[in-house]
């Protein structure tokens, strides 16, 4: 298959990696954009759906904004944010308006993971050990700081994770729109029939995505406070059955 | 430059005014949206029902051989890692610039989903369920069928939900193989500047969404009546 060919020889060419619009600029603009959007998308959602959580109010919101997340289409959202009057003006920001328009669409969609799991995991910290911390005569805060959090981490964490990865597919999709990052390379070559080059940016796109998921993975385990083998009941987040595409998981955009 | 040169003055479409809400773009373009919006549906069911058929015996197998079933779901996790703008031209040069590529990828989504849902739908049956139903001397194959299978269908649906509404939502990338529904149209209004048909064609996919997972809800209570009393 001539397509195959075409693809190694533009993954081999050293002028296409380099340069402005090389594979690794793009690289690094479509990491900066997750980086960018999932720490907003932390700040934001993270400390609101903690709190609700140890209070255990507003549970149907937090539950109900993943299905609300899933229904909505990330390219829908990212051109309508593209061709709205708001936000911003055509240069504001390092990659214009529709680099702008990624950013809080990537945001948005990096949102639903976090609060959901966040609030799920204050929520299942077991009963007895809620009533212990309590009966010790804890404060409220120091539950949340010394019990509640510490237990809840490992599920709080992969739903970064899980948003992390959603975060780096749909910030692809960006190209659709002319956005910023590596979708470019699929989209150019896909709209100029090039595609041995649309294929090798899928390939680039695809690796880092795996690459991500691993990383976020083992930042996940070394989260976990409890020792291996312990009663924790999270499952090992680097084997194939922890809840990496849960019941709460996003389509990837 | 106008697009109409009506007497009734310029239309809520036109380059000058394109507003968002239209009625005109509705009237106008009806024949293209419907053809769109059934393309749209026929993706998403083809895709999902694939996806479906193939899960099936993917969890069948995890479940008899332990084994594979780790094989099985790290390899349907590394897939659901993958971006769709990026699946869609990996399956491109096996499958051209075809309904089939689009397919192929949704369907591919959906089955992470699915097999994972129906593994442990499966595995919420009781043993005391399934060691009455060999005692009464129920054969494997009628155990699954008569017993297991009904028994799973309330997890199941939930992940043909989810597989359902975020098959609707990622139809539109594959507009970049010129087969994504109205994602065609949102890829026209960002390209001709048409907020009427953008915001028209995003609408329509978040009800068709909602749509599809209402008629699932009613489907799931109509095949599980004995869930009904239980789930206040």
């Amino acid at each position: 298959m001539t397509v195959f060919t075409d693809m190694w020889d533009f993954l081999t060419t050293g002028a296409n990696w380099s340069g402005d619009g090389g594979i690794w600029a793009l690289l690094v603009q479509q990491l900066l954009l997750t980086v960018t959007a999932l720490a907003m998308a932390v700040v934001a959602g993270l400390p609101l759906a903690l709190w609700l959580g140890h209070l255990g109010r507003g549970g149907f919101l937090a539950i109900n904004i993943s299905n609300i997340g899933r229904a909505i289409p990330t390219f829908a959202l990212l051109a309508l944010f593209v061709k709205a009057d708001w936000p911003g003006t055509d240069s504001l920001g390092p990659y214009g308006r529709a680099g702008l328009a990624t950013l809080l669409a990537l945001t948005l969609f990096a949102l639903p993971p976090i609060i959901t799991n966040a609030y799920v995991a204050m929520r299942e910290v077991p009963a007895e050990v809620r009533e212990a911390a309590r009966g010790m005569g804890m404060t409220g805060p120091q539950r949340f700081f010394r019990v509640e959090l510490p237990l809840g981490l490992p599920l709080v964490m992969s739903g970064v994770r899980l948003a992390l990865v959603q975060v780096w597919a749909t910030a692809t999709i960006a190209a659709l729109v002319e956005g910023p990052g590596l979708g470019t390379i699929i989209t150019d070559g896909f709209f100029r029939s090039n595609y041995g080059k649309g294929l090798a940016g899928a390939l680039v796109v695809a690796v880092v995505a795996l690459a991500l998921e691993l990383l976020a993975a083992l930042a996940q385990r070394a989260s976990d406070p409890t020792p291996k083998g312990g009663p924790s009941r999270q499952a090992d987040p680097l084997s194939p059955a922890a809840d990496t595409v849960d019941a709460n998981a996003d389509a990837v955009g | 430059m106008t697009l109409l040169a009506g007497a009734d003055g310029p239309s809520c479409y036109t380059r000058q005014v394109n507003e968002w809400i239209c009625s005109d773009y509705l009237a106008d373009r009806r024949s293209e949206i419907v053809d769109a919006t059934v393309q749209h549906i026929a993706i998403t069911a083809v895709s999902v029902l694939v996806g479906l058929v193939i899960a099936f015996p993917l969890a069948l197998a995890a479940r008899r051989f332990i084994r594979l079933e780790s094989t099985i779901l790290a390899v349907t996790t590394g897939i659901y890692t993958i971006p769709s703008l990026a699946l869609f031209p990996l399956l491109v040069p096996f499958t051209g610039l075809t309904p089939t590529t689009v397919v192929i990828g949704l369907a591919l989504y959906a089955l992470t989903i699915l097999v994972r849902s129906l593994l442990e739908g499966l595995r919420a049956v009781p043993d005391e369920v399934r060691e009455s139903a060999t005692g009464m001397g129920m054969g494997a194959t009628r155990l699954l069928f008569r017993v297991e299978l009904p028994l799973a269908l309330p997890v199941l649906m939930a992940g043909l939900r989810v597989a359902t509404v975020s098959t609707v939502a990622l139809t539109t990338v594959g507009s970049l193989v010129a087969y994504g529904g109205l994602g065609n149209l949102i890829k026209d209004g960002v390209s001709t500047n048409f907020r009427a048909e953008l915001f028209t064609a995003s609408v329509i996919c978040v009800v068709l969404a909602i749509l599809l997972d209402v008629l699932l809800v009613v489907a799931q209570r109509l095949l599980t009546p004995w869930t009904r009393g239980v789930r206040a």
